[in-house]
Order: structure tokens, then sequence, then C-alpha cells
């Protein structure tokens, strides 16, 4: 299989490129080789988009703060204030 | 000192940074008695080292930095050893390319309704995504939120979990290659 045809076929390849080019510039050379492969590889390019979608919904989990959603309970938290007055008292 | 720098108020710890501590533990690591625990480990570590807080950032930006470093120890304890999530989480990728890495049929990327730019993130979808996340290995999960949450620098990161700059980028591309084929077979 010539160069060429061995990019083109390459999706593993190609989205491991497109996930390191979320992180960091590309080399030149790895950045042709992904502009080649996505000119005739639409499923990559889906997966490109789909990956960029799942990395924003991921920051979207982390960082909604949804009031109420994650709480510890009342107890637990007198329990703990109670250990640091403790501690605090030592000194 | 400057005016602006930050205080310690210790007696209102819990009242105004337990439920963040937790939140950010727990997404991070999904064991609620282990999130309790390094909840509780980081306020006691803080006191411990109160008197070297120089005020320079808030309270809650350092107390969170001392969590981010328990957390850590959790990851690495959890990816020393056999890794067999490993291993499971690698075999279930393992038909996802053929071997010239051409997509398989069976598993090629489809669009599975998050394409929308317009996209309505609901609860559904979340429990959806938290399960996923789930799913992944211990070090996997360090490694993508490390990078994708925090912005951590990827030297930093490969400090700190022991992983050599290739097999962070390995990392990477399979949490996401498993993440994606999870939410595509869950989601429809």
């Amino acid at each position: 299989m010539g160069y060429l045809r061995r990019i083109q076929y390459n999706c593993k390849q190609a989205t491991f490129l497109i996930e390191k080019k979320m992180i960091r510039p590309l080399t030149f050379r790895e950045l042709i080789e992904l502009r080649i492969h996505l000119a005739g590889c639409s499923v990559c390019v889906l997966y490109s988009k789909q990956s960029r979608i799942i990395n924003k919904m991921v920051q979207q989990l982390f960082y909604s703060t949804m009031p109420g959603e994650i709480k510890l309970d009342d107890s637990f938290k007198k329990e703990l204030q109670d250990r640091i007055e403790e501690e605090l008292n030592k000194n | 000192m400057s005016a602006e720098s930050y205080l310690l108020n210790p007696h209102q710890w819990v009242y105004a940074h337990a439920d963040y501590l937790f939140a950010y533990a727990i997404r991070r690591i999904s064991n609620e008695e282990q999130a309790k625990d390094l909840v509780q480990e980081t306020f006691l570590a803080a006191l411990e080292k109160a008197d070297r807080f120089e005020g320079k950032s808030s309270e809650r930006t350092w107390l969170t930095a001392i969590l981010k470093n328990k957390i850590i120890d959790v990851y690495r304890k959890k990816s020393s050893g056999l890794n067999r999530d490993v291993q499971e989480a690698e075999h279930e990728q393992q038909d996802f390319f053929e071997a010239d890495g051409h997509w398989t049929p069976t598993h090629r990327p489809l669009e599975f309704g998050i394409e929308d730019v317009d996209h309505i993130v609901n609860k559904e979808f979340n429990d959806i995504l938290q399960r996923c996340l789930q799913k992944l290995p211990a070090l996997w999960m360090s490694v993508f939120t490390m990078k994708h949450i925090d912005d951590e620098d990827t030297a930093i990161i490969c400090a700190e979990l022991k992983v050599s700059p290739s097999n962070f980028w390995v990392i990477i591309h399979r949490s996401k290659l498993n993440l994606r084929a999870c939410l595509q077979k869950n989601w429809r």
C-alpha cells in the first residue's frame, strides 16, 4: 500500500491526530496527513465534530454547579466542623 | 502584607466550602465514601499547614489545591498494580478498527443526536455521560480530566501520574474512543 493510501485508510491514526490537535498544534507533516485523510473520510469528519462537542459537554458537566444536586448531608457536615473546632482548640 | 491578601477562617470552612469540595471530588473519583473522606482529609491537612498560607489565593482555591493533590494520590494508587481496568478498556476497543486502521462497519461513528449546535443538554444525557466517564479506567479518567477539565500542563500531568509523553497521547486518544462509543451506544 502506498503512503497516500495508508493515510487515506487509517482512521485510527486520523482520530489520534484529531485528539492531539485539540491539545497542541500538530507538526506540519501531521497536519497535512490529517487534512488528506479528512478530505476523503466523512466518518472521521463526523468523529472530529462529535469529539469537540463531547469535550464541551464534559466541561459543562463538571462546571455546572446545579444547586442542590451534589451535597453532603447535614450530620456529616456538623461532625466535620466539630472535628475542625476540636483541632483548633488543641492549639 | 497587602490589604488584598486573603485570610483563612476555619470556623466557616464546612459551611462555605464542603459542598463545593465534595462535588469536585465526586466528579473525579465517583465514589461517595471516598469523596467524603477526601473532603475531611483536606480540611485536616489544611489546618496543619494553615501557618504556611500566604494569602495569595482565595481560601477556596487553596483548599481545592490540597484536595487536588489528594485526588492524584488516589489515582496513583488505583493505577498501580495490575491495571485490570485498563486491560478491559483496551479490550473494548480492539475491534473498533480493522488491521489497516479503517473503522469497522459495526463501530464507525454515526450521528446520534449531539451534533446539533443548539443541542440542549438535559439531565438524562448528563447521567449517561457521567456513567460513560465512570467506565473509564482510573488512570485514563485522571489524564482526561486533568487535561480537558483542569487544563493542566501536559508535562505536569505526565510527571504527576507517572506516564510517558507517548503514553499520554495514547490515553487521550483511547479515552475519547471509548467515551464516544459509550455515548453513541447509550444515547439514541
